[in-house]
């Protein structure tokens, strides 16, 4: 069963489009799904019409096969048994880290209580800090209290809005790692809102992809990445070529101004219009290969190096990134040719 | 981002206190124009066309601009001074100048009746080699009081513009050939154009409300006016319309304030890379900079306190009661307590609405709790008499219908301390507790109140201190016998009773200066 389903729901501020656009969306249990998007795309609104801090306008919102909203339904947040970290994770400044971790477990006893936090402290490796004041701890600290906070009565569910877009760089790949295992030994279901791909594909196990309101396509990391169904999911997660051509039965390919871009799987009809997305994993450095063209930038990242090329594309051209050994040696201006992986073209028709 | 906040609906209890509270801030107001509607159209046509309010309105109009435009011409070299110059004693001078803003305008009345009116210090020595003199009273008295007491109000927002004026844009104009006072007219002097402005309009809202000091220097301005007609005659509908002309003045200058700060923006610089301007080295003229700024020091400062203070040892020395009465200050501390309690508790249920659940009905009755910013205390008092006198007997001449007062003039201050904490407190805080299982009145209880206690203790303690000083509703609203600070004073002054009027003077300055340094604390806050 769906720890948490969204019917056909709809929420608009005020006249305009609509924040969220007839959304239907499942997560399953103990599942981590991630809403990802630019930001204004309805991602963070979804999340608090699931925490009951917004009525939807249209559609239902399903928590453990109950209706919470829709239908003339209503259940207030206290009721859901929903977590929530937010983004600014905001702890009382006048409670020490353990009494905030405590404060959602007033309906447990006194002892049993404690026993929770101590071992919540534990996980989030937070034990030498228990007695002192927010104000007192790293932004990170903080945030790991705030998840604590909301993983201790045990919610069927916990949402995380933008958790660590508050931190640098280095502590939020490091906690995004610790979060995922936090959440799956707690068995918890979670539901991730981001605009950054990389967090979503380190922390989620299904990703949605959201514009403007709407869910463009929802599913594994590596389907969304190497089989967007539309441009804007393409371009949204990482460097993208996109090129407009027909799809041809018989050449197994599409008649692109650059060509004939190879593409495994007949996904559509000969002579359609359709789109294709280059990844630098699309392409190979293939000296018998049919593309050529001239090497624009060398960087050399140690285990491998990223190339930019120029190739000439109808009465243009087009630059392409990709990835070759690091022993491969090339200059700027010289010529390189290259061939293309027909299972790693993705097209969109 | 969007601005966080609560988007489910408020809890009902809360929209019907914080409706009460808008529909209380609203009665004066109301009642007022109900009174003047009575008269019907043609009469209070007549009553606005006559001549003697045509010439009220000019009176009060021509005060308003003096004041503020030599408000403006103190304040705008102080300003230069303080921060463009190597000005000697900077520190000193930048608290010393803005001190003015502490001493009540009663006070600064008293001060100038006291020393310059019929039977003051000067007056005594005039007659003692036997010169003839009636004191200086009216427009020049009224003038000059009310520009040493509020040139303040131009001074801040112009002294903060200018320090965070970005230095580059006059060299730049000084490099391409502009002399130095070239710069300063045609460069430095746009850019403070608005905060003069806002300035300016704050300083003509003081006058046009002030009812002490045009009083006792005998001016006859809006106030004044209504306050005489109330006295004297039956004709309340008069009074009525006068009150009516002064709230449409006061409203007036109000939206042109809110479309001058909705352009605030542009007076300033944007963060990062801005450097302090170099200071003007002032050379000999140093000297005469400090004579000025002591001179306005010592007038808008100096001489109200050293004239209370040279009539409480004048009083002391002939033996005369001096002390302030005690009953008479316990009943202004009471009744200004009962005004703080009062007047926090009902602006907490309007802040939260406005800060926590953003719609239409929330703008509304925020809004409507900001009427008493329009209303001269005068106007208040006035529709409440009337009020009482017809609708509410019960009320009529009790400390309740006091406190209401308060609680309409002092509500904006009160709903206005109470936001400034609460934009500091995540809405999140309170959502995380809804998450958590906790009801909306327990998450009220256990986390909204402890989180803005500190602004709610501040709204009473302002509240509390802008009471003892307040005037005219205490005046027309007290019930007869029950006397407070300012009531005595007050009296004491219009019986030319000088020495007697001394202590509860220099109580209230001292009352003043705490409610400042708390109004300070809470700007400070806010940023």
């Amino acid at each position: 069963m769906a720890r948490v389903e969204l019917q056909e729901v709809s929420k608009s501020f005020g006249p305009g489009a609509a924040a969220v656009d007839r959304v239907s969306l499942s997560l399953y249990d103990g599942e981590i799904l991630a809403l990802l998007g630019p930001s204004g795309c309805g991602k963070t609104t979804t999340l608090r019409l699931i925490a009951g801090f917004e009525w939807p306008d249209h559609g239902r919102i399903l928590i453990d096969g109950r209706v919470v909203a829709g239908d003339g339904h209503w259940v207030s947040p206290e009721r859901r048994g929903v977590g929530m970290v937010f983004q600014d994770y905001p702890l009382f400044p006048h409670r020490t880290v353990r009494q905030n971790v405590a404060f959602g477990l007033h309906r447990l006893s006194k002892k049993e209580a404690a026993r929770r936090v101590d071992e919540l402290l534990e996980q989030v490796g937070l034990t030498p800090y228990a007695d002192r004041y927010p104000h007192q701890l790293s932004g990170g600290q903080q945030q790991r209290v705030a998840i604590a906070q909301a993983l201790a009565p045990r919610p069927s569910v916990i949402l995380l809005d933008e958790p660590f877009s508050n931190l640098d760089a280095a502590l939020r790949q490091e906690l995004r790692l610790q979060v995922r295992e936090l959440l799956k030994a707690n068995r918890t279901s979670a539901i991730l809102v981001s605009h950054d791909q990389k967090e979503a594909f380190t922390l989620a196990d299904r990703i949605a992809v959201m514009r403007q309101g709407r869910i463009e396509q929802i599913g594994m990391a590596y389907e969304l990445y190497s089989r967007p169904r539309t441009r804007f999911v393409a371009e949204f997660l990482g460097h993208t070529a996109v090129l407009e051509g027909v799809f041809q039965e018989e050449k197994k390919g599409v008649l692109t101004d650059l060509g004939v871009v190879p593409c495994a799987g007949a996904l559509a009809a000969s002579g359609e219009h359709v789109t294709v997305s280059l990844r630098p994993d699309s392409l190979v450095v293939d000296p018998h290969g049919p593309f050529r063209g001239a090497v624009e930038s060398v960087v050399h990242e140690g285990d491998r190096v990223e190339l930019a090329v120029r190739l000439p594309c109808g009465a243009g051209s087009i630059t392409l990134r990709t990835y070759a050994p690091p022993d491969l040696v090339v200059r700027p201006g010289d010529t390189l040719a290259f061939a293309i992986v027909p299972d790693r073209v993705a097209v969109i028709s | 981002m969007r601005r966080p906040r609560l988007g489910y609906r408020p809890p009902l209890p809360l929209v019907a206190a914080a409706v009460i509270v808008a529909l209380s801030a609203a009665l004066p107001l109301v009642y007022l124009v109900i009174r003047a509607a009575e008269a019907g159209g043609p009469a209070v046509w007549q009553l606005v066309s006559r001549p003697r309010t045509l010439q009220l309105l000019c009176n009060t109009l021509l005060l308003a601009l003096a004041v503020s435009s030599s408000a403006t011409v103190i304040a705008v070299p102080t300003a230069w001074l303080l921060v463009r110059t190597d000005l000697p004693w900077k520190p000193f001078w930048s608290v010393a100048t803005v001190v003015p803003l502490t001493i009540p305008s009663l006070v600064g009345g008293y001060a100038f009746v006291a020393a310059l009116g019929s039977g003051g210090i000067v007056h005594q020595w005039l007659s003692r080699w036997g010169i003839g003199f009636s004191g200086v009273y009216g427009a020049w008295g009224a003038w000059l009081v009310l520009t040493l007491l509020s040139y303040p109000y131009v001074l801040l927002p112009v002294r903060s513009t200018l320090q965070s004026l970005d230095p580059a844009v006059e060299e730049a104009a000084m490099s391409l050939g502009r002399s130095p006072a070239g710069v300063f007219w045609h460069v430095t002097l746009p850019a403070l154009r608005p905060a003069i402005a806002s300035g300016a309009l704050l300083v003509s809202l003081y006058t046009l409300s002030d009812f002490a000091a045009v009083s006792l220097l005998q001016f006859d301005s809006f106030t004044r006016a209504i306050y005489v007609q109330y006295q004297a005659s039956f004709n309340r509908s008069h009074a009525a319309v006068l009150g009516l002309v002064l709230v449409a003045l006061t409203t007036l200058l109000l939206g042109v304030d809110s479309r001058l700060r909705g352009n605030k923006r542009l007076d300033r610089t944007g963060p990062g890379g801005k450097r302090k301007a170099a200071l003007v080295k002032l050379g000999k003229w140093r000297w005469l900079a400090v004579i000025a700024l002591g001179l306005l020091v010592l007038a808008a400062v100096g001489l109200p306190v050293g004239v209370s203070a040279a009539w409480l040892v004048r009083g002391l020395a002939h033996g005369e009661r001096v002390v302030v009465d005690l009953g008479i200050a316990a009943n202004s501390f009471l009744v200004s307590l009962g005004a703080a309690a009062l007047t926090a508790i009902a602006a907490l249920p309007v802040a939260l609405l406005a800060a926590r659940y953003p719609s239409r009905l929330s703008r509304i009755i925020e809004r409507a709790s900001y009427i008493g910013y329009a209303l001269p205390g005068i106007v208040v008092a006035l529709s409440l008499v009337f009020f009482g006198a017809r609708a509410g007997g019960l009320l009529y001449q009790t400390i309740a219908m006091l406190l209401f007062a308060y609680l309409v003039l002092f509500l904006p201050q009160a709903v206005g301390a109470i936001s400034a904490n609460l934009a500091l407190a995540s809405p999140n805080l309170e959502n995380v507790a809804r998450s958590l299982g906790y009801t909306p009145w327990r998450v009220f209880w256990r986390v909204t109140l402890p989180l803005i206690t500190p602004g709610v203790i501040s709204a009473g303690a302002l509240v509390f201190l802008t009471a003892m000083k307040e005037l005219p509703a205490t005046l027309l609203l007290s019930p007869i016998g029950f006397r407070t600070l300012t009531t005595s004073l007050w009296g004491a002054v219009s019986e030319a009773f000088y020495a007697r009027a001394a202590a509860p003077a220099l109580l209230l300055v001292g009352i003043s200066s705490l409610s400042l340094f708390i109004l300070l604390r809470n700007e400070g806050m806010r940023r």
